[in-house]
């Protein structure tokens, strides 16, 4: 526990300790949209939390983590539809489909070399494939698209999932606790240490006795596992799946957009991406359909913006800048 | 018996012949030197060493162990420890840092890595510099951090690609002293690529000369650098 906070001044202690009170009292001073709003900052933020892992930590990009998304949305989804079992059991055969997923991705593409953009080529292309292996699917609903039985409003039923958003709220938001903390710990272990070696030059990390191999699966492999209850999450929320969606490159893109503005391979970047980029762009959107204004795709014009003025004014994201501003850097 | 033996290695990149039929050997504890001009093979042979390369023939056997073909992280890990000749620094890491994921190879918890780590740097006037991230380095101290972290791998055998390159001659007698120091404290086996000869000089018991990718000389300081064949193809008629 200690080494989790260790080296943080108390002003980033203190900073921390409100921002996550100020989230735990949210869903009982904001209207419905807000807290509608809310859920999908948080679910964005441990998505991108999880896929920082890979490319923020190991330096291995993926492009196609919607990938890890849809499968864990479907596997427990399917587990729960079709076999009555319930989503915490269903988590675990979406961890296990996910996980495999990414260790065949990851041995194919380390085992004979693929690195940089090629490997985020692969990892498109795979996104890809199993898009159109479920729209081709008749059992899982195909390109119809599978539905959960819509939840009971009135109660919460934590085991099932089954509830109101508020529930989700508190779920997600645990969750990103959790993942932040897991991270805070992996990027001070041996594991997160041979990882930025490997993401600063593979070449010196191999010479130093890392086996490179070995540590970029277990990159690949963490992330898309952590990235499976994205995935649950999202099947339970919405109640229902469609392969056209849930696999989608523009969802992928919506993932990495918030850890890169944020700050990639920082800890708070994929939180701080979320809680700038999903409320400023669904706000817009409100704006203008409020103002009578048609513009489809404003959305996606949007991240452009927001990625293009992250990347000529702050190319380290808005974290660190923030955090020296405020004196909340860790200290060594 | 000799702790790094290589019998015979070869190495071609397609039409180039980089290595051909080279062998030395390093006894436990020595330092030796291989010097040669440009494009001698002389970093090819490190590489071929280090496991970057596989040789096409001939053999290494280091520490009584047969080690050609290995991969690089398991050569490091059997107890050779390199520096790379163009720097290849974790940029975005610090000085420690970069240093602690050296260290972690020999080392059963990070928290023990970082003490190493703080050792080596001292040892090697690092120090102060800790903190800084490496890309922040100037170009000695960059090739002061290799050092510090093939250093903190715990190796017996130790690899310098011309770590001295750059250096004021102030700063290269500061380096040879500190491997002086860790060759008579430790045991520390070194080979040197070095152009810098009064390094060389300083330093080596016993230098391997290569040109063309053979070895055209061999033996102690003194002699080598009167060698004819040495004289003619690097030194030079003014050398020394």
């Amino acid at each position: 526990m200690n080494m989790l906070f260790d080296g943080l001044p108390r002003r980033a202690l203190v900073a921390l300790g409100l921002f996550l009170a100020v989230l735990l009292v949210a869903p009982w001073l904001v209207n419905a949209y807000i807290l509608s709003l809310l859920v999908v900052v948080l679910y964005f933020a441990y998505a991108g939390q999880a896929w920082n892992v890979m490319m923020g930590f190991a330096g291995q990009l993926s492009l196609g983590h919607s990938l890890y998304v849809g499968l864990g949305a479907y596997a427990a989804a399917m587990m729960f539809t079709k076999f009555g079992v319930n989503p915490w059991v269903g988590l675990l055969v979406a961890v296990a489909t996910t996980t495999a997923m990414g260790a065949i991705i990851g041995f194919l593409a380390f085992r004979f070399g693929i690195g940089g953009v090629y490997f985020a080529i692969l990892t498109i292309a795979f996104s890809e494939f199993v898009r159109v292996g479920f729209d081709h699917w008749p059992w899982l609903g195909g390109s119809g698209g599978l539905f959960l039985p819509v939840a009971n409003l009135s109660s919460n039923d934590l085991l099932n999932l089954r509830g109101a958003p508020i529930m989700f709220y508190y779920v997600m938001l645990a969750m990103c606790v959790a993942a932040l903390g897991f991270c805070r710990w992996l990027l001070g272990s041996r594991l997160g240490y041979y990882w930025q070696a490997i993401r600063e030059n593979e070449d010196a990390a191999a010479a130093l006795g890392i086996p490179v191999f070995r540590y970029k699966m277990i990159a690949v492999m963490l992330s898309s596992a952590m990235t499976a209850f994205a995935g649950v999450f999202y099947a339970f929320y919405y109640n229902n799946l469609f392969p056209e969606q849930i696999f989608s490159m523009g969802r992928s893109i919506e993932i990495i957009l918030g850890p890169i503005i944020g700050g990639l391979g920082t800890l708070i970047g994929p939180i701080v991406g979320a809680f700038v980029l999903t409320p400023l762009a669904d706000g817009l959107s409100e704006l203008l359909q409020w103002a009578g204004i048609d513009v489809p795709g404003v959305k996606q014009v949007f991240y452009g913006i927001c990625l293009l003025l992250v990347v000529v004014f702050l190319p380290n994201g808005i974290w660190p800048m923030l955090a020296r501003r405020l004196g909340l850097e860790r200290e060594h | 018996m000799a702790l790094l033996e290589v019998v015979g290695i070869g190495k071609h990149f397609r039409g180039l012949r980089a290595l051909h039929d080279v062998s030395f050997s390093i006894p436990q504890g020595a330092i030796h030197a291989m010097i040669g001009p440009n494009g001698a093979g002389k970093t090819t042979c490190f590489n071929v060493v280090a496991g970057v390369y596989k040789p096409d023939g001939g053999s290494i056997r280091f520490d009584g162990k047969p080690i050609a073909g290995l991969r690089p992280d398991q050569i490091c890990r059997a107890g050779i420890g390199r520096t790379f000749q163009v720097v290849k620094p974790f940029p975005g890491l610090s000085v420690l840092d970069n240093v602690v994921v050296g260290a972690l190879n020999a080392s059963a918890s990070v928290a023990q890595a970082r003490k190493e780590a703080m050792r080596v740097l001292e040892l090697l006037h690092l120090a102060d510099k800790a903190k800084h991230p490496a890309a922040s380095l100037t170009l000695p101290e960059r090739k002061r951090v290799e050092v510090a972290r093939a250093m903190a791998t715990g190796p017996k055998l130790l690899l310098l690609d011309e770590v001295m390159a750059g250096l004021r001659p102030t700063e290269v007698d500061e380096m040879v002293a500190v491997f002086r120091r860790v060759n008579q404290e430790t045991g520390l086996t070194i080979l040197l690529i070095e152009h810098v000869m009064r390094a060389v000089m300083a330093l080596a018991q016993h230098i391997v000369v290569l040109h063309y990718g053979e070895k055209i000389a061999e033996g102690a300081p003194q002699e080598v650098v009167k060698d004819p064949k040495v004289l003619e193809c690097y030194l030079g008629e003014e050398a020394l």
